[in-house]
Parts: C-alpha cells; sequence; structure tokens
C-alpha cells in the first residue's frame, strides 16, 4: 500500500486564506488542487508536506478561461478536462487541444489542474513546454500582493520554480495576436504516458513572414527548453520546408537529453529535430489557415 | 493526528475519525459493504478505483478521503436498484464484458459517466472515455460492445437523473 506521510490538512475558503494559511505554516506546506501530481510524489515519499492547503473550494475564483486586455486568461484552478473543451482556447491556442488530448487520461483529467501542472515543473510534463512557447506570463499571489513571472523564467530546475512558500499561481496569461498558429507534437511509449519527447511551436505570420516564434521542447532537458537560436532563425524569415528542416537541426543540438528506460541520447536528439520540425510545420499551417 | 471526515456516499453521508492521509479510494472500501470499488495500482493509471465524484469519474486512489468531503460519491454498488441492474450491468452481463472483474467496477462507473453525459456515444467515444481503465482479460472488445448495449437499451431500469 503507498501511503503518504502523516500531514495535516486545511480546506481554504478564500484566497487570502490560502496566502494567509501559507504564510502561516512556513516552507513546509504545499497547496493542493487536482492532487494528481503532488499525491503520486507524498505516496512514493519523494514529497513529505507537513500540511496541505486544499484550494478546491476556491473554483468560482481560480477556474475559467476568458479573452480579457487582448490576454486569454485561464485560471490556476482550471481542470485538463476544461482546457481540452474550450473552444476559445482552441480557436487562439490550437496547442493546447493537441497537448491535452495526449496528457493522461480523460478521467485524470477531470481532476488534474494547469496551475498543478506548472508548479510541479515536471522536465516531462506538456504544458510546461505549452506556455513556454506561447511565452506565456503567470500571476503569482502572495502577503504583499501579486508579481507577473514570464514562463521562461519560471522553472529554476527540476521539480523547482520561482513560486515562494507563500505565494499561489493564479493565472496564466497569453497574448492573443492575428495570424498566430501553434501545434504540440508528442512521442509517448504508450498512450498517455510521459512524453519521451515533445515539442511546442508557436508562430505569428504577418504578410508571408514569421514576425514571432516559440519552439519548448518537454522530457528533452533536465527542465522544459526553449529553442532559442531556433527561435532567431525564424524571426523575420519566410515559412519554408527547408527553414522548418533547420530549425528542427538546432533543436536536436540544443536539447540536453538524458538516457533513460525511454530511450538514448542520439534517439532522442533525433525525435528533438523532427518533433520541432513537425510542429512547425503544423503551426504554420494554422496560422496560414491551410491546415489540411 | 486524526480529524472526523464525513464523505456522502451513494447518498448517505459516512462519518468516521481518520487521518488527513487516508486515500478516499481505502476510506469507501472499509466502509461495511462497500468493497465493490477496488483498489489496483495504486498508481492512477489502472482506473479500478474509479468512482464517481459529483458525476464525474475520478481515481479514487488519487484524491484523498478529506478531499471529498462536501462532495457527492457514486460507487458500483449503487448502480442495482431494487434488485435491478442498470443497463451498463446487463450490459456486462448480456455481452460478456468481464473475465476476472478486477477493472469492471471502474470501468461501469466510467460508462455510467459518459452515457449520463452523452446517452448515443460512437464506438471511438466509448473507447475513449476508458482509456483510463485497463483491462488485461477482455481485449476490451465486449466491454465496448456492452456500453454500446447499455446506450440502445435505457429503458430497461429507471434511472436516477
Amino acid at each position: 500500500m503507498q501511503t503518504p506521510a502523516p500531514f495535516e490538512y486545511e480546506r481554504a475558503t478564500s484566497l487570502a486564506g490560502a496566502i494567509a494559511a501559507l504564510k502561516a505554516a512556513g516552507a513546509e506546506a504545499r497547496v493542493i488542487a487536482g492532487g494528481h501530481s503532488l499525491l503520486p510524489m507524498m505516496k512514493l515519499r519523494l514529497a513529505s508536506p507537513e500540511r496541505l492547503i486544499d484550494i478546491n473550494d476556491l473554483e468560482s475564483d481560480l477556474a475559467y478561461i476568458r479573452e480579457q486586455q487582448g490576454e486569454i486568461r485561464i485560471g490556476a484552478l482550471t481542470r485538463h478536462a476544461e482546457l481540452l473543451d474550450s473552444e476559445l482556447l482552441a480557436e487562439h491556442f490550437p496547442v493546447f487541444r493537441d497537448a491535452e488530448e495526449v496528457i493522461a487520461d480523460p478521467v485524470v483529467r477531470n481532476r488534474g489542474t494547469i496551475g498543478g501542472s506548472l508548479c510541479q515543473a515536471d522536465p516531462g510534463e506538456d504544458l510546461s513546454a505549452v506556455c513556454a512557447a506561447l511565452k506565456a506570463h503567470v500571476v503569482l499571489q502572495g502577503p504583499s500582493g501579486e508579481r507577473i513571472v514570464a514562463m521562461r523564467e519560471f522553472q529554476l530546475g527540476p521539480y523547482v520554480t520561482v513560486v515562494a512558500p507563500d505565494e499561489i499561481l493564479t493565472e496564466v496569461r497569453i497574448r492573443t495576436s492575428p495570424g498566430a498558429g501553434s501545434a504540440y507534437e508528442k512521442v509517448e511509449r504508450r498512450a498517455g504516458d510521459f512524453a519521451i519527447g515533445a515539442a511546442a511551436a508557436a508562430l505569428e505570420i504577418e504578410g508571408g513572414t514569421i514576425a514571432a516564434a516559440g519552439v519548448a521542447l518537454s522530457a528533452l532537458a533536465p527542465t522544459t527548453i526553449e529553442i532559442t537560436r531556433a527561435e532567431e532563425l525564424l524571426r523575420g524569415a519566410r515559412p519554408s520546408e527547408e527553414l522548418f528542416e533547420q530549425a528542427g537541426g538546432i533543436a536536436s543540438e540544443d536539447c540536453a537529453p538524458m538516457a533513460d528506460g525511454r530511450g538514448p541520447v542520439d534517439y532522442k536528439r533525433h525525435l528533438a529535430g523532427v518533433l520541432t520540425k513537425r510542429a512547425l510545420r503544423r503551426a504554420a499551417a494554422r496560422a496560414l489557415q491551410t491546415e489540411a | 493526528m486524526s480529524v472526523q471526515i464525513t464523505v456522502n456516499i451513494n447518498g448517505e453521508d459516512v462519518t468516521r475519525e481518520e487521518e488527513p492521509r487516508k486515500l478516499l479510494v481505502h476510506f469507501i472500501r472499509e466502509t461495511p459493504g462497500l468493497t465493490g470499488t477496488h483498489w489496483g495500482c495504486d498508481t492512477s493509471n489502472c482506473g479500478a478505483c474509479v468512482v464517481l465524484m459529483d458525476g464525474k469519474p475520478v481515481k479514487s486512489c488519487t484524491v484523498l478521503a478529506a478531499m471529498a468531503q462536501g462532495h457527492q460519491i457514486r460507487t458500483v454498488e449503487s448502480l442495482e436498484r431494487d434488485g435491478r441492474l442498470d443497463p451498463v450491468q446487463q450490459g456486462f452481463h448480456e455481452l460478456h464484458a468481464l473475465q476476472c472483474g478486477f477493472c469492471t467496477p471502474g470501468m461501469m462507473m466510467t460508462a455510467r459517466a459518459l452515457l449520463d453525459a452523452n446517452p448515443d456515444p460512437s464506438e471511438a467515444e466509448i473507447r475513449t472515455a476508458i482509456s483510463g481503465g485497463i483491462c488485461r482479460c477482455t481485449g476490451y472488445k465486449n466491454i465496448v460492445a456492452a456500453i454500446r448495449w447499455a446506450a440502445e437499451h435505457p429503458a430497461t431500469v429507471e434511472q436516477e437523473a
């Protein structure tokens, strides 16, 4: 039987109350939302928080997907199933639906949340790469107010983020833009597993030229990794198979995979190249509305 | 340290002193008469422990009992009413959708939730819905057929909304 180490449990009834509870409890408290990353870690005793602050009762404040001030804003307690089903999200950022279709299974997706996924900062987690490619920002709320952090500065290492012990990630913000296209490509050992490797791509195409580009990989480095050299290559160029092939080549060189049960390094570098190329190809087709 | 936890299971409040670390699957199974929910992989992979929480299927090995307080839990025992089987149970019977039976409660609860949301699912929709459950006996074919059978025979049993 897998049983977490003992802990104390409390339910937050407001966001301010949850932050106050975190502050009072100190560094050994953790927020629990869907629990589908944290509870497995606790069962394996890889995490042993002394106190859990359950924020599931804050759905009316923290579960939403809406368009506001030129951004799509996603509440941290929005569950995977809602991200998958959202037409608003699919319209602006189809990369979310691509990723959600291959995250775990429908029953797990009924519980897991976007905030929990990002804060877990598992190097093989999908939404972190999605949000990095989209150059999303996250809102962190703490006792002294809120701060906004770029997704690309969010992870400090595997399973470690900039979120302070008394802060809660409350919202994800992504700027919308006409001419945007995005896609996610993942290879896994079996349906619903963590990726062997995955690539997220986001392009903005204006007048036939790539005005902005984001490329991020999952499971191909010790953290989510952005391929900035590929982004620089893409920016200002006209989309083409040769360009995407070159960008894939850079991803293959710049990723930093480790050999494990999912495959050796050379295979994973190969995957990084192929998946980056495919994701860019689909992102461009969506931006140009030529997707087959 | 134990705390008082009340979980509403199949319409009845069950209250016990438990540690906060008590998982919902064990809270349910340690309630007299409610061992139908199976405890399988313990890692949210196999789906044997699926119950409905406010009508949605969840893996009860990855939910704390304390987190279920204030929510409506439905287990496999709630399917049969007054000696009459739920169409999902009848479908599993008619089409031989189980051999060892270990995955069956999770499969049936997942099927019940699917049919409540989508009374006429396609084979592809059924296969997607049950993809969080693992069956090592049937190859899934008869399970899919049984759920289709239930969709085609909704009136055999009166169900609560």
